[in-house]
């Protein structure tokens, strides 16, 4: 089987050009300076892993996000190096001989392959609401999964549901890590993930020949450990208390920070602020809009996206805690003010000389 | 429920002697410790409720260069350093309901098999609807002022401390030993945005009970059989009358 490097030379792309792109994928990764050898050194020996590329329900903007990983080689290089021996969006091949390199790919490679998974299976109706090859998407996965060596949930569908799964989810689309449960799973979260962040998991786990390591919520801590906001450039403003109060105020032509116009960056977890987007053109805070979590899971069920608190559904009214809050304590306000206004009565029938339930009292103030 | 005033040797007694009133005697109810994180408690609260509540929806913004001001930034300080004396004064509350006399776990249980508590919680009940002519005497809290405590006021602190020390961890990263103890929140609920929202609705729960238990300690104080609010500040109940 081809290493990598031997896929690049073929493509006529320089040695040069090759280490490049080794010393970029491990600075991005936060390794050490020594890293980018081991890293050319394990794509010029291991033979490529073979993935297998399924999509469910799905709209495709993790592949590409994907296919525009910003290095001039990424693309080359990760579609080389990883081998994607299926993946029904990109390949050539169709119907019955697309399947047939499935089969193929699985029980040739049992137990060696990757599975990326993009999107989700939905549950209700026995899986009919997503056909794949004629098939329920959940059975070809399950099927799939088996002899994977692992899975990698490629952006927000796979790893929490999306907007498919947000309520009332009349599908029951429902997250990978969910369905598939005995093998080690990656979420790489994102509606889409970062082009960059997709590619340096996947460099990670060729040259390491083990998965990145993961937070609590699986997904890889090199780029999910720390928040947009903990890392944005408008920061400053935050903890100044410099907020744009309406869209296209003065504020907002400063750059000042988008908190109050409901941006997610403070419960976002993802590396937008740091790596950005494009070829690390811009983020979307960068270019005014505040971050709407698509990394978080449920992200749509935390709406609005333009109000910083979330709306909550208690007793069928729609409002933020502080809007039913303030009704709830008002209502409770009302019944203690005619609950004391009902006692100083009754407290003043005590008092008065002669009334028989008062007489036995002592000093009642 | 007659109970020794001070029996925990080394804990020294409010006033030395004992404040007698005239009327139906009084009990030492409330040792210092209780009183002091009682007051501590409630100055907590109330710059957590004030602070969290502008956290939430923040003041007009502040002009001039960033570099200048640093007014979110105080805010969000004041809310963790009593968001810290909450969750700090709860845990010492906790531990002085184990070492502290009997009056100080009361809250921590509420004996919903004995009858004698039904008995007098429906007696509670009856008092607050009006349909009682006289509340019975309590020397601790009344049975309905303690589920209340129990369950409106323990549970809620204990809400607030939990979620807030998660969120709290999330600034301090995930290697920190406080996501390390409390980041299994965000599992719990599922994303930071949704404990931030159920982190304000606790706000409100426990607005919810300091109202009520205002309320009820002025009524009380005023209508009730023995002293309420001045026994939170020198630990003695003093009973009215004679009569049980």
């Amino acid at each position: 089987m081809d290493t990598f490097f031997d896929v690049l030379r073929r493509q006529g792309i320089s040695r040069r050009s090759f280490v490049k792109f080794c010393s970029l994928t491990a600075t991005s990764l936060g390794l050490g300076a020594g890293f980018s050898a081991r890293m050319a050194h394990a794509m010029e020996t291991k033979p490529r892993i073979p993935v297998l590329w399924l999509h469910g329900l799905e709209c495709t903007c993790c592949s590409e996000s994907f296919i525009r990983s910003a290095h001039p080689l990424a693309k080359d290089v990760v579609l080389s190096m990883l081998s994607l021996d299926y993946d029904d969006t990109l390949m050539a091949a169709a119907g019955f001989q697309a399947e047939a390199i499935l089969d193929q790919t699985m029980k040739e490679y049992k137990g060696k392959y990757i599975v990326a998974v993009e999107g989700n299976p939905p549950l209700g109706e026995d899986g009919n609401y997503c056909m794949v090859g004629g098939r329920p998407f959940v059975d070809r996965l399950k099927e799939v999964c088996e002899d994977a060596m692992a899975v990698i949930s490629w952006g927000a569908c796979a790893s929490w549901g999306c907007v498919q799964a947000a309520k009332p989810n009349p599908t029951k689309a429902t997250p990978v890590h969910e369905v598939i449960r005995n093998k080690p799973i990656i979420k790489v979260p994102g509606c889409p993930p970062i082009a960059e962040v997709m590619t340096g998991v996947v460099s990670y786990i060729l040259t390491f020949d083990r998965l990145p390591e993961l937070d609590r919520m699986g997904r890889p801590k090199m780029f999910y450990s720390q928040r947009i906001h903990d890392k944005c450039y408008r920061r400053p403003h935050f903890d100044a208390g410099q907020f744009v109060e309406a869209w296209d105020d003065e504020n907002a032509r400063k750059g000042h920070c988008l908190y109050k116009m409901g941006c997610r960056g403070p419960t976002t977890y993802n590396a937008c602020s740091t790596v950005r987007w494009n070829g690390g053109v811009s983020f979307p805070i960068q270019s005014g809009h505040g971050c709407i979590g698509c990394s978080e899971p449920d992200f749509w069920d935390n709406g609005p996206f333009y109000q910083r608190l979330s709306n909550i559904h208690p007793f069928m009214v729609e409002g933020t805690a502080d809007s039913v809050g303030a009704k709830v304590a008002g209502g409770v306000g009302v019944a203690i003010a005619a609950h004391a206004a009902m006692s100083a009565v009754r407290q003043a029938q005590r008092a008065a000389p002669g009334s028989s339930s008062s007489s036995s009292k002592g000093d009642s103030k | 429920m007659a109970n020794p005033s001070t029996t925990l040797p080394g804990v020294p007694d409010a006033t030395g002697t004992e404040p007698h009133r005239e009327g139906g005697g009084s009990v030492y109810v409330y040792q210092i410790p209780i009183r002091l994180w009682h007051w501590a408690t409630v100055a907590a609260i109330s710059t957590l409720a004030l602070t969290g509540y502008f956290i939430g929806s923040p003041l007009p913004s502040v002009g001039g260069e960033a570099s200048d001001s640093f007014l979110f930034g105080y805010i969000r300080s004041a809310h963790f350093i009593a968001g810290y004396v909450l969750a700090i004064g709860l845990v010492a509350r906790t531990w002085w309901a184990l070492v502290g006399n009997v009056h100080a776990r009361q809250i921590y249980t509420v004996p919903v098999r004995d009858p004698k508590f039904l008995d007098e919680l429906w007696w509670q009940v009856r008092w607050y609807s009006f349909l009682a002519s006289e509340p019975r005497k309590h020397v601790g809290h009344n049975p309905l002022a303690r589920l209340t405590m129990f369950f409106l006021f323990l549970q809620t602190a204990l809400f607030l401390s939990v979620t807030g020390l998660a969120l709290y961890s999330e600034g301090e990263g995930i290697e920190s030993w406080q996501y390390k103890a409390f980041g299994w929140v965000f599992s719990l609920f599922g994303s930071s945005q949704r404990v931030h929202t159920l982190h304000h609705v606790g706000m409100w729960v426990m607005l919810l009970f300091v109202m009520t238990h205002v309320y009820a300690a002025i009524r009380e104080d005023i209508m009730g059989r023995a002293s309420i609010l001045s026994t939170m500040i020198s630990g003695w109940r003093n009973f009215r009358d004679t009569r049980e």
